[in-house]
């Protein structure tokens, strides 16, 4: 959370080719269209009704059931599969929202700066004071549980460290000639802002943003598992691995829902951690060296 | 969120031409200790203000039901805590509570949630203890080797170990861990903190291992650590594979140092180099990671404890947060940000002990 950015570096998108060679990126992007074209083609690819409970229960993986089937007869492989269809598309919405509102409080306090950078950094401040699942469990048993209440309470714990980072970028433009000579000109502060400002912030919040999907998703299926987010019987993974908790010996019910969280969490991070490698200079001519 | 941090934090600059007043240290210190006062009364703030979010009624969480349909008595309960006055008014009578070590009767245990948390407090601190000694041996030691190696076979293999260390949800990977080492191979304890049929030592620091040392009772004290090893494990992996991939970067920051390269040119030896020249200064920013590694150390307690009914305020705060009993979460979230606050203000003054620029700023 304390660091420094080391993606407020120009040439973004020239730098990414070759940071696709990598193998962990190769492996890490491999998985993630994976999971997105098994969340999009979910109810062809599912052999049976996610939530239809005609299967013997308990039953361990075998030929027509490849997962097994859970404690009310429903197949796992089936859950599994449509489970991506609600966590992966709310991850994503919860990470945009973070950035969209990190972001918009995080410029406003670096282009503003006296009052409007103290009031809103202190709340930063006090929401990175909190160790995050605590605080978003204190937040979604507060609201009510439900999974809307779960993305509300990761969102609340989520935005300060874009608005961290954005403040840090705009603070390092805003004094630019560029930008100084647009005020000059007579932009409006939201124009200044949209026009000079937001180009030369995007990109590092967006890398930011891809390394924080991983943490986002976990964080959401935590506190599903905790029984603060999704609800049985919506198929979401955390809910999944709690129902595994109930039937201990049968391990197939538990196991598969969190290797699929492991491997989407493992996806994102293994492409941020080459996306940062190949963004930071130091690293970068390493990588390339190798890669010619 | 994001606790995968990349690169050490700038190294703060002196400012030259300002004549410090008091001691640098001293005026680092109080400065530190009111900033963290203030964060401490923001936190009772967020606390309070997340309870009256709530749309439940606490007159009706708290009074049975006949009560509830004589006027007078619900009149009377709303004047006695306070609830008929105005919301500011309802903060400092709570601010007060909490003063006097009130945080409220938690709803389910029928017990002042203080009393609660007294009880379970010391082992979720025996298990986060355990969990962070062994994150920063195995983490630095694993970050050094990667950074020395950077590049080679053992480097790669750090690097995938420490990114799955960051992947795995820490709930599903307690419950592998329960069922292969404790159910399958029968290798480890089950749940709780030691043998039932030894019974728990003599009370006196309330962590386990500590007080079968003090008692001298042997038994006690393997079987705790048996009952310790597991979850603590489970617990760490995550911030094994965040130190080690910030202690890396940090120890690859320092060897690029001329001063690095001029002590390996006048050939002291490597074991000199990386404990003296190296280590020290990489220190600093691995410190920091630390505090910030206990902080999710905390937050994995709430989903470790609850498989491994490990009594302590994690799945004291799965259970509260589950039967949505307020005061009980509230009171688990008081003490754990609390906790954090006082672990950062520790970081904070060691970092400034190591680094004297840093008490300059």
């Amino acid at each position: 959370m304390r660091r420094r950015d080391p993606l407020a570096r120009k040439g973004l998108l020239k730098r990414l080719p070759v940071a696709w060679r990598q193998p962990l990126a190769v492996v890490g992007a491999v998985l993630a269209v994976a999971w997105l074209v098994i969340a999009l083609a979910a109810p062809v690819l599912a052999p049976h009704d996610p939530l239809a409970q005609d299967l013997p229960r308990l039953a361990a993986p075998g030929p027509g059931h490849w997962f097994g089937t859970d404690q009310l007869g429903r197949d796992i492989l089936s859950r599994v599969i449509h489970g991506a269809r609600v966590t992966i598309p709310l991850t994503l919405l919860l990470v945009a929202l973070s950035v969209l509102i990190g972001g918009l409080l995080g410029a406003c306090a670096g282009y503003f700066g006296r009052w409007v950078d103290e009031t809103i950094m202190r709340v930063a401040d006090l929401v990175f004071a909190f160790p995050t699942v605590i605080l978003a469990m204190v937040v979604a048993a507060a609201l009510g549980a439900s999974l809307a209440n779960a993305v509300l309470a990761v969102l609340v714990v989520a935005w300060p460290a874009y608005a961290r980072v954005t403040r840090g970028l705009v603070l390092g433009v805003r004094e630019r000639e560029f930008v100084l000579s647009g005020r000059l000109l007579g932009f409006s502060a939201w124009r200044s802002l949209r026009v000079d400002v937001l180009p030369n912030v995007t990109g590092p919040v967006l890398v930011l943003a891809t390394l924080d999907i991983g943490t986002a998703l976990l964080l959401l299926s935590g506190l599903s598992f905790l029984g603060l987010g999704a609800k049985p019987p919506s198929p979401e993974w955390g809910v999944m691995v709690a129902s595994g908790v109930e039937v201990f010996d049968s391990w197939w019910v538990a196991t598969f829902p969190g290797l699929a969280i492991l491997t989407v969490v493992l996806a994102f991070n293994f492409l941020g951690d080459t996306l940062r490698d190949a963004l930071d200079p130091r690293t970068a001519r390493a990588i390339k060296e190798r890669a010619l | 969120m994001s606790d995968t941090p990349d690169s050490p934090p700038p190294v703060p600059d002196t400012r030259a031409g300002r004549r410090p007043k008091a001691h640098p240290l001293a005026r680092f210190l109080v400065r530190r200790v009111l900033l963290a006062l203030l964060m401490a009364w923001g936190i009772t703030l967020v606390t309070f203000v997340l309870t009256n979010l709530v749309p439940g009624d606490p007159v009706a969480a708290n009074l049975g039901q006949r009560a509830l349909g004589d006027p007078a008595i619900v009149a009377q309960w709303r004047a006695e805590h306070g609830l008929d006055q105005p919301l500011w008014q309802q903060y400092l009578i709570h601010l007060q509570g909490l003063l006097h070590g009130d945080l409220g009767m938690s709803q389910q245990s029928h017990r002042p949630v203080s009393e609660d948390l007294a009880e379970f407090v010391p082992a979720t601190l025996e298990l986060a203890g355990a969990a962070i000694l062994v994150s920063l041996v195995l983490g630095v030691a694993f970050g050094v080797v990667a950074a020395l190696r950077r590049d080679r076979l053992s480097d790669h293999a750090l690097r995938v170990l420490s990114l799955i260390g960051i992947s795995v949800p820490t709930f599903w990977l307690a419950l592998v861990a329960f069922y292969v080492f404790f159910y399958r191979l029968q290798l480890t304890p089950g749940s709780g903190r030691v043998d039932v049929a030894l019974g728990p030592a003599p009370p006196v620091t309330g962590l386990q291992t500590v007080d079968a040392l003090l008692a001298g009772r042997w038994d006690i004290f393997s079987s705790a650590l048996a009952h310790l090893a597991t979850p603590a494990l489970v617990l760490a992996l995550y911030t094994i594979g965040l130190l080690t991939r910030f202690t890396r970067s940090a120890v690859l920051e320092v060897l690029g140092q001329d001063y690095v390269r001029a002590a390996r040119a006048k050939g002291l030896p490597g074991r000199v180099v990386l404990f003296r020249y190296v280590l020290r200064s990489a220190l600093v920013p691995i410190i920091t990671v630390a505090g910030l590694a206990f902080g999710s150390l905390l937050s994995g307690t709430v989903l470790v404890e609850a498989i491994f009914a490990w009594p302590g305020i994690g799945q004291y705060a799965y259970k509260s947060a589950t039967t949505l009993d307020l005061p009980a979460v509230m009171g688990v979230g008081l003490v754990v940000g609390a906790v954090y606050l006082v672990i950062n203000l520790a970081v904070d003054v060691l970092y400034g002990v190591i680094d004297p620029r840093v008490r300059l700023r």
